[in-house]
C-alpha cells in the first residue's frame, strides 16, 4: 500500500533545543491522524515540518512517494487551515479562495470552476463576494478550508484549526470536518490540544510529548490501552485513577496493604511483578448491584457528588487513594453514603512504576 | 486501520542520494547579495555626514582648504572645538556656544518636567475622570497639534508680552510646555487606558480621591512611559528653534540658534572646523540620550503613531 | 478601552432638577481643576490664537496689529507676490518628492530590515540617529558637504573627476534636490522603523499561508501586507505631512532661501513678514493659508478616521 505521508528519523533543534527528535511516522492514503499533545508538545512544528513552513535539522519527508524534504510549500501537494484562519483581510473570499491559484498562471475557467466546487462543498456561495471582517468566526474557518479545498491536493494540514471558536460552533464544524474527510477521502494531518475533537476525528492519533509519539494507534486502543502512564492520564476526562503499589504472587498489593486480585489482566510480556501502578478509568469501577461478582469489591464512603446531568462523578477513598467513579444519575446517591464498590484489574491497566511503561 | 506505522513503506534505503536533513542554503544568494549591498549603500549615506563632522571638526583651516573632506586629519587639533564653545562669534558676541548650551540647558529642564506632569494628570483625567466636554478638548488638542506653529505664533508673543514674560526663559517654557502636550497627553492617555480598570474602581472603592490614585496607583506604574515621555521632550525641545528664536531674546537663544548665527551670520571668512565642531557640540546631546537609551528611543518616537 | 470608568454620563439627564448647576460644576471637581491647563491651552492658544490669526489677516495691520478691516486686500496682495508663490511652488514640490520618498525608501529599507537580517539592530542604530538630530544641524551638515569649492564636489574634482557635479546647494534649478536630501536623511529612518512595526505586526500566519498558496514573497508584501498596514501608512503620511507643512528650520540652516529665493518656504515667508518685514497682516494671511492647506488635508483624513465607524479615538 502506497503510503500518503512518510517521515524518516525527523529532527529538528531551534539552537540547542531539540524539539523533535527522530521521529518516524507513516500516514496510509485517506487516512485522518490527529497530533495531540499539549503545548511545547512539537506537534505544530511536526506539521510545519511537513508543510514545509520550517526547515528539518535531519532527516526526510516524502509525501506519495516523493521526497519532498527540500521543496517550497506549494510544490508538496498540502494545503493547510491556520488557527488564526489567516485569510488575507482585504480580499474578498472569492479572491481569498482564488489567489494562490492566479498567481500560478492557471486558466481562468479552471479557478472557476475549483472556487465553485469548494463554496459548494463548504455552503460558503453566498459569502463569496465579502470581506473576511464580515464574516463570523465559523464563516471564516470554512472559507480557510475553502482555500485549503481549491488547491486540489491529497494531503490536508490543520493546525489547532478549531481553538479560537467558542464551544458551540467547535462541535458543529468538528462534525462538519469529519464529513469533508468522508466525502474527499483525502489524508488529513490534524494538530489539537483537544482530547475529544482527537477521539471523535481520528482514524489514529499520536500522542506527543516532548517531541517524541508516545503512541500511535486508534482512538480505542489509545483509550483502553495506554501504552504508558502519560498517555493514560493525558486521555480520559475526567482523568484515570492511579493507585501505586507492588505486584506480588498475582496480586497488586497497594501502599496501605490492601490487596486486589489482578485476575485474568493482559500482560504484554507475561506476568509481571515487583512495584507497579495501578490505573483505572472512573466509568470501570461499578457500584451497588453492579459491583457485585468483580474480582475486587469493598465498602467505601462517598465523599463528594457532583451530578453533571447525564451521569453522576462521586469521590471515595479506595486502597488510601482518592478516586473518582461515575455512574447512572438514575443512582440515589449521596455524601456520606456508605456503598459498595468493585472494578477489574482486566478492563484497567498496569505500568511498571520505574520505566511508566505499561505491563 | 491497524498498525500500518511499523510498515516501512515505500522509503528507499538508498537515502544517502536523497534530499535529508536541512535544505541546502549557501549563504551568497543572489538576494541576499543584494539586500546587503543596499542595505550597505544606505548606511554609508546616513553614516557619510556624521564621519565628515567630526573629520572636518579636527583639521586645521589649511588642511581644509587643500579640500578632501574624505581624508582623516593629518595632525588631530582640538583648536577649533575650543574656539566653537569659548569664543566663536554668534552675531554681536564672539563668547562661543557655551551660553547657547546652558539657556538650552535651563530651558530643556524646567519645560520637560512642567509639559510631562501636565500631560500625565491630562491622560490619567482623560481615561479615568471624564467630565462633560472632556473628549472635545481631547479632540481640539489632538487637532490642534497638526496645525502650523506660524498660526499661533504672532498672537501667543502679545500674549507673553501682556504676561511680561516675552524675551526670557519663561515664555519659552510656556511654550513648550503648550505644544507639548497634544502628543504627551495623547501617549500617557493611552497608556493610562491600557492599565486595568478594575484598579482604579477599587482605590476609588477604598475612598481613595482623585490625586491619591494618580500618585500612589498611577504614577509608580507608569515609570516606562515616564522614560519614553522624556526621551521624545528632552531632544524636541532642545532641538528646537523656531521657539527659540521668537520667545527666548538674544541674551537667551538657545544652542541651535546660536550654532545657526555661527555659521550663517558669521563676518569674514567662514572656518569650516570651527563650524562643525560646534554643529558636533549641539547634536552631542540628543546622539548621548539616542545612543544610551536604545530601544526605547524607537518606542519613543513610534509613539506617535499609537493612535487609540 | 477603560471606558468613562466611574465618571460621570448623569449630565444631560441631569437637566432642570434643583442643584443641577451646582452638581454639573462641582462634579469631579478635582479632575477638573487638574486639567485647567488643557482647558486653557486648547481655549486660548488652539483656539483663540487660531481665531485672532484669521481675524488679523483681514486687516491692514502693519508693525503693530492695529489695523482696520480690509476684506481680502491682504490676501490678494498675498498671491500676487512672487515670493509667496514661487514657496507655495516648492513647498507643494519639495512636499510630493519628501512624501513619495520617504515612504517609499522606508518601507524598502523596513521590508530589506525584515529579511532575517544579521546586525539588525546595528542598521536600526545607523538609519535612525538622524532623526535625533536638530534640523539645524543635519541643515548645517548638508551644507558643510555640498559646499561646491570644498566640500564632495570639490574633493572629487581633487581626486581627478574633474567633471564632478554637485552644486545643488548653489543651484536654483536643484536646490530642492538638496534641501530632499538633507530632509530624507533624517527621517527615513523614522518611516523605516514605523513601517518595521507595521510589518511585525503582521500574523505570522498569513505569511505561512502565503507560502502554501505559493505566492512569491514580493507579491505577498505587495497585495497581502501592505493594504494590512493601512493604519501604519496612515500615521506615517499624517506625520510626514504635517511635518512638510512645517518646514522652516531646515531651510534656514541649509540655504535660507536662497539662492535668491528659490529655495523659499511659506512657514519662512510667515516669519519673515511677521518679524522682520514689518507688514504684520500679511504675515498672518500667509499662516491663514498655511492652516487652510492643514484643514484641506486633515478634514477628509478625519472624516475617514472617524467619521465612518464612529469615534474610536
Amino acid at each position: 500500500m502506497q503510503q500518503s505521508v512518510s517521515i524518516r528519523d525527523l529532527s529538528l533543534n531551534f539552537g540547542n533545543v531539540k524539539v523533535l527528535e527522530r521521529l518516524n511516522l507513516d500516514i496510509a492514503q485517506g487516512e485522518f491522524i490527529v497530533l495531540l499533545g499539549p503545548s511545547g508538545c512539537g506537534k505544530s512544528t511536526l506539521l510545519n515540518c511537513i508543510a514545509g513552513l520550517l526547515d528539518v535539522s535531519a532527516g526526510q519527508i516524502f509525501i506519495n512517494g516523493k521526497n519532498v524534504t527540500w521543496m517550497e510549500p506549494k510544490d508538496r501537494g498540502i494545503g493547510m487551515v491556520f488557527q488564526s484562519y489567516a485569510l488575507y483581510p482585504q480580499m474578498s473570499v472569492e479572491k481569498n479562495l482564488s489567489f494562490g491559484l492566479r498567481v500560478s498562471g492557471m486558466k481562468k475557467d479552471e479557478i472557476d470552476r475549483r472556487v465553485k466546487r469548494a463554496s459548494e462543498i463548504l455552503q460558503i456561495e453566498p459569502l463569496l463576494q465579502r470581506k473576511p471582517a464580515n464574516l463570523s468566526g465559523g464563516q471564516r474557518q470554512r472559507v480557510a478550508i475553502g482555500r485549503a479545498l481549491v488547491r486540489d491536493v491529497d494531503v490536508f494540514l490543520f493546525d489547532e484549526p478549531l481553538s479560537n471558536l467558542d464551544a458551540k460552533l467547535r462541535s458543529d464544524l468538528r462534525v462538519e470536518i469529519k464529513r469533508l474527510h468522508q466525502r474527499l477521502k483525502n489524508t488529513m494531518i490534524y494538530v489539537t490540544h483537544d482530547q475529544i475533537e482527537a477521539l471523535t476525528l481520528a482514524d489514529r492519533i499520536a500522542i506527543m510529548k516532548n517531541g517524541v509519539i508516545q503512541q500511535l494507534a486508534d482512538p480505542h486502543t489509545i483509550y483502553n490501552k495506554p501504552t504508558n502512564l502519560y498517555v493514560a492520564g493525558f486521555i480520559g476526562s475526567p482523568a484515570m485513577n492511579f493507585i501505586e503499589g507492588d505486584l506480588r504472587d498475582g496480586a497488586f498489593v497497594a501502599k496501605d496493604g490492601t490487596s486486589i486480585p489482578v485476575g485474568s489482566y493482559a500482560y504484554l510480556n507475561g506476568a509481571g511483578s515487583g512495584p507497579a501502578v495501578l490505573g483505572i478509568r472512573p466509568e470501570h469501577i461499578f457500584v451497588g448491584e453492579a459491583a457485585q461478582g468483580m474480582p475486587y469489591q469493598a465498602d467505601v464512603e462517598i465523599e463528594i457528588v457532583e451530578p453533571m446531568g447525564s451521569e453522576t462523578l462521586a469521590w471515595t477513598t479506595i486502597a488510601g487513594k482518592p478516586v473518582t467513579f461515575r455512574c447512572s444519575s438514575d443512582i440515589d446517591i449521596h455524601a456520606g453514603d456508605k456503598m459498595r464498590v468493585g472494578f477489574d484489574v482486566a478492563r484497567g491497566s498496569l505500568f511498571d512504576a520505574k520505566s511508566e511503561n505499561r505491563l | 486501520m491497524s498498525q500500518t506505522a511499523t510498515m516501512t513503506g515505500t522509503a528507499p534505503a538508498t537515502a544517502t542520494t536523497e534530499p535529508s536533513g536541512p535544505r541546502p542554503k549557501p549563504f551568497f544568494t543572489p538576494k541576499r547579495i543584494i539586500i546587503y549591498t543596499t542595505l550597505v549603500f544606505f548606511s554609508l549615506y546616513f553614516l557619510f555626514p556624521l564621519y565628515v563632522m567630526v573629520v572636518t571638526s579636527f583639521k586645521t583651516m589649511p588642511e581644509i582648504r587643500f579640500g578632501n573632506i574624505f581624508a582623516l586629519p593629518s595632525q588631530v587639533t582640538f583648536d577649533a572645538w575650543i574656539k566653537a564653545w569659548t569664543s566663536a562669534c554668534t552675531g554681536l558676541t564672539c563668547e562661543g556656544l557655551a551660553p547657547g548650551f546652558w539657556n538650552s540647558v535651563k530651558i530643556t529642564i524646567p519645560s520637560t518636567i512642567i509639559s510631562i506632569f501636565i500631560a500625565a494628570v491630562n491622560g490619567y483625567a482623560l481615561v479615568n475622570w471624564r467630565f462633560k466636554g472632556s473628549e472635545v478638548f481631547f479632540a481640539i488638542l489632538i487637532f490642534g497639534s497638526f496645525v502650523p506653529y506660524q498660526v499661533f505664533l504672532y498672537p501667543l508673543v502679545i500674549i507673553t508680552r501682556e504676561l511680561g514674560i516675552f524675551g526670557t526663559l519663561q515664555a519659552v517654557i510656556v511654550v513648550h510646555t503648550i505644544f507639548g502636550m497634544p502628543l504627551l497627553t495623547l501617549i500617557f492617555r493611552n497608556y493610562f487606558a491600557s492599565l486595568p480598570v478594575e484598579l482604579f474602581k477599587a482605590a476609588r472603592v477604598d475612598g481613595a480621591g482623585f490625586w491619591r490614585i494618580f500618585f500612589e496607583i498611577m504614577l509608580p506604574m507608569s515609570l516606562p512611559i515616564f522614560v519614553v515621555a522624556l526621551i521624545l521632550q528632552v531632544t524636541g525641545i532642545w532641538n528646537d528653534f523656531l521657539f527659540g528664536v521668537v520667545f527666548a531674546g538674544t541674551q537667551n537663544y538657545p544652542m541651535t540658534v546660536q550654532l545657526n548665527n555661527i555659521v550663517n551670520s558669521a563676518q569674514g571668512t567662514p572656518e569650516y572646523n570651527v563650524n562643525m565642531a560646534a554643529t558636533v557640540l549641539t547634536g552631542l546631546v540628543p546622539l548621548i540620550i539616542y545612543f544610551v537609551s536604545g530601544k526605547l528611543f524607537v518606542r519613543g518616537v513610534a509613539a506617535g503613531a499609537v493612535k487609540g | 478601552m477603560a471606558d468613562t470608568a466611574v465618571a460621570t454620563r448623569e449630565g444631560a439627564a441631569d437637566t432642570g432638577r434643583p442643584g443641577f448647576l451646582k452638581r454639573t460644576l462641582l462634579h469631579n471637581l478635582p479632575a477638573k481643576i487638574a486639567a485647567i491647563p488643557m482647558m486653557a491651552a486648547v481655549l486660548v492658544v488652539f483656539v483663540g490664537c487660531t481665531i485672532w490669526t484669521v481675524y488679523y489677516s483681514f486687516t491692514n495691520s502693519r508693525l503693530l496689529p492695529t489695523g482696520k478691516f480690509v476684506g481680502f486686500d491682504q490676501y490678494e496682495r498675498l498671491f500676487s507676490t512672487s515670493r509667496w508663490n514661487v514657496s507655495v511652488t516648492n513647498l507643494i514640490t519639495y512636499g510630493v518628492m519628501s512624501l513619495v520618498f520617504t515612504l517609499g525608501i522606508g518601507f524598502l529599507l523596513a521590508v530589506l530590515m525584515d529579511q532575517k537580517i544579521r546586525l539588525e539592530s546595528a542598521f536600526r542604530t545607523i538609519m535612525l540617529y538622524p532623526f535625533a538630530l536638530s534640523f539645524i544641524v543635519t541643515g548645517l551638515v548638508w551644507q558643510w558637504i555640498m559646499n561646491p569649492t570644498l566640500g564632495l564636489q570639490g574633493t572629487m574634482r581633487n581626486l581627478g573627476w574633474t567633471n564632478f557635479t554637485f552644486d545643488w546647494i548653489a543651484n536654483p534649478r536643484m536646490v530642492l534636490f538638496a534641501l530632499l536630501i538633507a530632509g530624507l536623511w533624517q527621517g527615513v529612518g523614522f518611516c523605516m522603523v514605523l513601517m518595521l512595526a507595521g510589518l511585525r505586526g503582521v500574523d505570522e500566519e498569513i505569511w505561512k499561508a502565503a507560502r502554501v498558496d505559493g505566492i512569491p514573497t514580493w507579491r505577498t508584501y505587495i497585495s497581502i501586507v501592505l493594504p494590512m498596514m493601512r493604519g501604519v501608512l496612515v500615521t506615517a503620511v499624517v506625520l510626514i505631512g504635517s511635518g512638510i507643512v512645517r518646514l522652516y528650520d531646515l531651510v534656514v540652516a541649509l540655504t535660507n532661501g536662497g539662492p535668491g529665493i528659490s529655495s523659499e518656504v511659506p512657514a519662512k515667508y510667515v516669519y519673515n513678514y511677521m518679524f522682520s518685514g514689518g507688514n504684520i497682516g500679511q504675515g498672518l494671511a500667509a499662516a491663514t493659508m498655511m492652516l487652510v492647506t492643514v484643514l484641506i488635508i486633515m478634514i477628509p483624513w478625519a472624516y475617514l478616521e472617524f467619521g465612518g465607524k464612529g469615534r474610536r479615538a
